[in-house]
């Protein structure tokens, strides 16, 4: 019962975030000074319109009607947006949502592999350095992880853009896909679309240093404790102790590093996306951010927090199916 | 004072030297050994200064982490005053970096020293890092130790508020707000405004650690006695904590580096001087990642970025080591030869 209730509290909160986000952009849009409304209106009656045609523009665009009252402009707002409406490019008059839908897949495509590469190379890494501790594998691999744990991940993207691209012409330095195939399920065009994505994937996992360190860290806590002795002497044999006992108890905690790296690592891609000229999601809102297109700017910074948000969202329900303990928590109020 | 001590001033003062020929307790009884300000001062030194210290300095990731942090620090203040800074065509353009003296690593395609930019970027970045980690560190902990210590419905708004930021990535959010904002150049909001949003893992962190503190007898004893929150709070739930919100900072602060570095290089943040993030930006605008004779311009500012963030881990990890008993733990029974220096100083 406290199992299911504590799932719905959590659709209960995603629904909260969401709903913050929402009213958070929209504040931002309408309310705060210099707001991107305000701006737009300078902005379009500076180029010599007319201002009543500029309010209609600014209208269409930001689906918010400057004259209306802002209770009901915030209602109108919400429904909209929630319709999937996120009004429409500055730059390019097309509507920003389907803008998005083009671009989103790519990202979540790298970040996805991204997330689920460097997880299992720092659950493998870490384990590694945990059985061998203090042998010349371990220091080996401990300066690897705080090497990789202090390149920012647009440095190392920077390095191989330069060296693999640039010098050795073994991977292309920017775009999607090979020019010319056709999209769709077909061998030429998918084999492209890895080739391409295999740089992007790689610079983003420098997070794996940090991640191992935190499984060492884990495993030789788990490994000192005194039921993994108690195991031992019932005469487990040791693959149950290492899978059953060791990398349950030692990987659990890493949830919550992987829980906040989602966040950081969707923000990461509008740098990465712009160092390879990827053009996914984070290259959208860089370019709309670089030349103010508001209705981007902020569909954009909707549609990325949303897809962290159902990120999350996931990551915490396959938790919980882990993690027997999760969500049962005393809160007695002092 | 040492236990024993105490325990013999406890026991005279039971034995009865009591003189106004009541009943003798021990609430009554003025302790026999003074403490003056100066053992006071000794003993907080002891513990807080010397004791980390030693242990730190045996330690060799901490001793490289220390200088490097220590080298920053110095071209920050002192590297200032002392190396000019530098202005376009000053040098020919694109020298080669360890070529000359008067240009050590190399220039620009301007003939600007990039040398010299690194330096005077330094303090600015120090000044982002400062204000950015003190201000993500100290809001996660308020946030997530109240959170965990009260409870009830102060703890689901405060978790609430947490969980909405968590969600938020941070990269993009600042990326909005700086657009809608047209920032200043005052460096410690850039860093206050770049931890907009990173306080919120370290809430939920601390509050799962408060969690299991509240419980605690001293927690419960203070209850009892009827002090305040603020104080339980303040006095008796964060300290346990504080080696790992120490450990936090160096984190706090790599991310502000990482994150600010990132805006000046997409060129989204206003500047007016050169940084390490701005360098980056010209040399990519300049094409310096295509041409091998420009790479330096390249190198020079993403060494800088990753040399002070090698600092800031090492010294995490250092700290990690002097603070976390149970990492110690097992070290302690299987390897006693190597720590005892830190056996003898605890």
């Amino acid at each position: 019962m406290v199992f299911n209730n504590w799932r719905i509290r959590r659709v209960g909160q995603a629904v909260f975030t969401v709903w913050a986000v929402l009213t958070l952009s929209f504040a931002l849009v309408r309310l705060m000074p210099g707001n991107p409304m305000g701006a737009m209106l300078v902005q379009l009656e500076q180029s010599g319109m007319n201002p009543a045609r500029a309010r209609e523009l600014v209208e269409a665009r930001l689906s918010v009607r400057p004259d209306e009252p802002i209770p009901i402009a915030y209602v109108n707002y919400l429904t909209s947006t929630v319709q999937g409406d996120l009004g429409q490019s500055i730059a390019s008059g097309e509507p920003v949502a389907n803008e998005i839908a083009q671009a989103l897949p790519w990202t979540l495509f790298v970040m996805s592999w991204s997330l689920c590469i460097t997880f299992i190379l720092g659950v493998v890494v870490g384990a590694l350095m945990a059985y061998w501790e203090g042998g010349r594998l371990d220091v080996g691999l401990t300066s690897w992880a705080i090497l990789m744990g202090s390149i920012p991940f647009y440095v190392l993207a920077f390095l191989l853009l330069i060296f693999l691209s640039y010098r050795f012409g073994w991977f292309p330095a920017g775009g999607k896909y090979v020019a010319g195939t056709e999209p769709g399920f077909n061998l030429p065009f998918i084999s492209g679309v890895v080739y391409h994505a295999i740089l992007p994937v790689i610079s983003m996992l420098v997070a794996s240093g940090v991640a191992s360190l935190g499984m060492r860290g884990n495993s030789i806590r788990v490994l000192g404790s005194d039921y993994l002795r108690v195991a031992r002497l019932r005469g487990l044999s040791d693959l149950t102790i290492s899978s059953q006992y060791v990398a349950r108890n030692a990987i659990l905690p890493m949830y919550t590093t992987l829980l906040i790296s989602i966040g950081e690592m969707f923000g990461g891609s509008v740098v990465l996306e712009q160092v390879f000229q990827y053009k996914g999601l984070g290259y959208y809102l860089y370019r709309a951010v670089n030349i103010r297109d508001y209705p981007r700017m902020m569909g954009g910074f909707m549609v990325i927090t949303i897809a962290v948000v159902i990120a999350l969202f996931i990551a915490d329900m396959t938790y919980s199916m882990i993690d027997p303990r999760a969500g049962g928590s005393s809160n007695e109020s002092y | 004072m040492t236990d024993r001590d105490h325990r013999e001033t406890l026991t005279d003062a039971l034995d009865g030297t009591c003189t106004d020929g009541g009943t003798p307790t021990p609430f009554e009884t003025v302790s026999q050994v003074t403490e003056t300000r100066e053992d006071k001062f000794r003993n907080v030194y002891d513990t807080y200064v010397r004791a980390p210290l030693s242990i730190v300095w045996g330690d060799w990731r901490a001793r490289i982490g220390f200088a490097i942090i220590l080298c920053y620090l110095l071209m920050g203040t002192v590297g200032t005053v002392v190396i000019e800074p530098t202005a376009p065509a000053e040098g020919p353009a694109l020298a080669q970096p360890f070529e000359t003296m008067d240009y050590p690593l190399g220039t620009t395609d301007m003939g600007r020293d990039l040398f010299s930019q690194v330096v005077h970027s330094t303090q600015e970045m120090l000044k982002m890092i400062t204000a950015g980690a003190l201000f993500s560190v100290t809001l996660g902990t308020v946030v997530g130790a109240v959170a965990g210590y009260k409870g009830g419905w102060v703890d689901t708004v405060l978790s609430a508020i947490t969980d909405v930021f968590i969600n938020i990535p941070g990269f993009p959010l600042v990326m909005v707000l700086v657009a809608i904002f047209e920032m200043g150049e005052n460096p410690y909001m850039i860093g206050i405004l770049l931890s907009v949003a990173s306080w919120s893992g370290l809430a939920r962190a601390i509050r799962s650690q408060v969690l299991t503190l509240r419980h605690e007898s001293f927690v419960e004893s203070a209850r009892t006695m009827g002090l305040p929150t603020h104080v339980i709070v303040s006095k008796e739930i964060v300290p346990p904590l504080l080696p790992y919100i120490v450990i936090n900072l160096t984190n706090a602060a790599r991310r502000v580096i990482f994150e600010a570095a990132a805006l000046y290089y997409l060129g989204i943040l206003p500047f007016e001087d050169l940084n390490w993030g701005v360098t980056l930006q010209l040399a990519y605008e300049a094409e310096a990642h295509a041409r091998p004779q420009a790479l330096h311009w390249f190198l020079v500012p993403m060494a800088a970025i990753t040399g002070i963030s090698i600092g800031l881990i090492l010294l995490g990890q250092s700290l990690d080591r002097v603070f976390n008993p149970r990492v110690r733990a097992r070290h302690e029974k299987t390897t006693a030869d190597d720590d005892t220096l830190e056996a003898t100083t605890h």
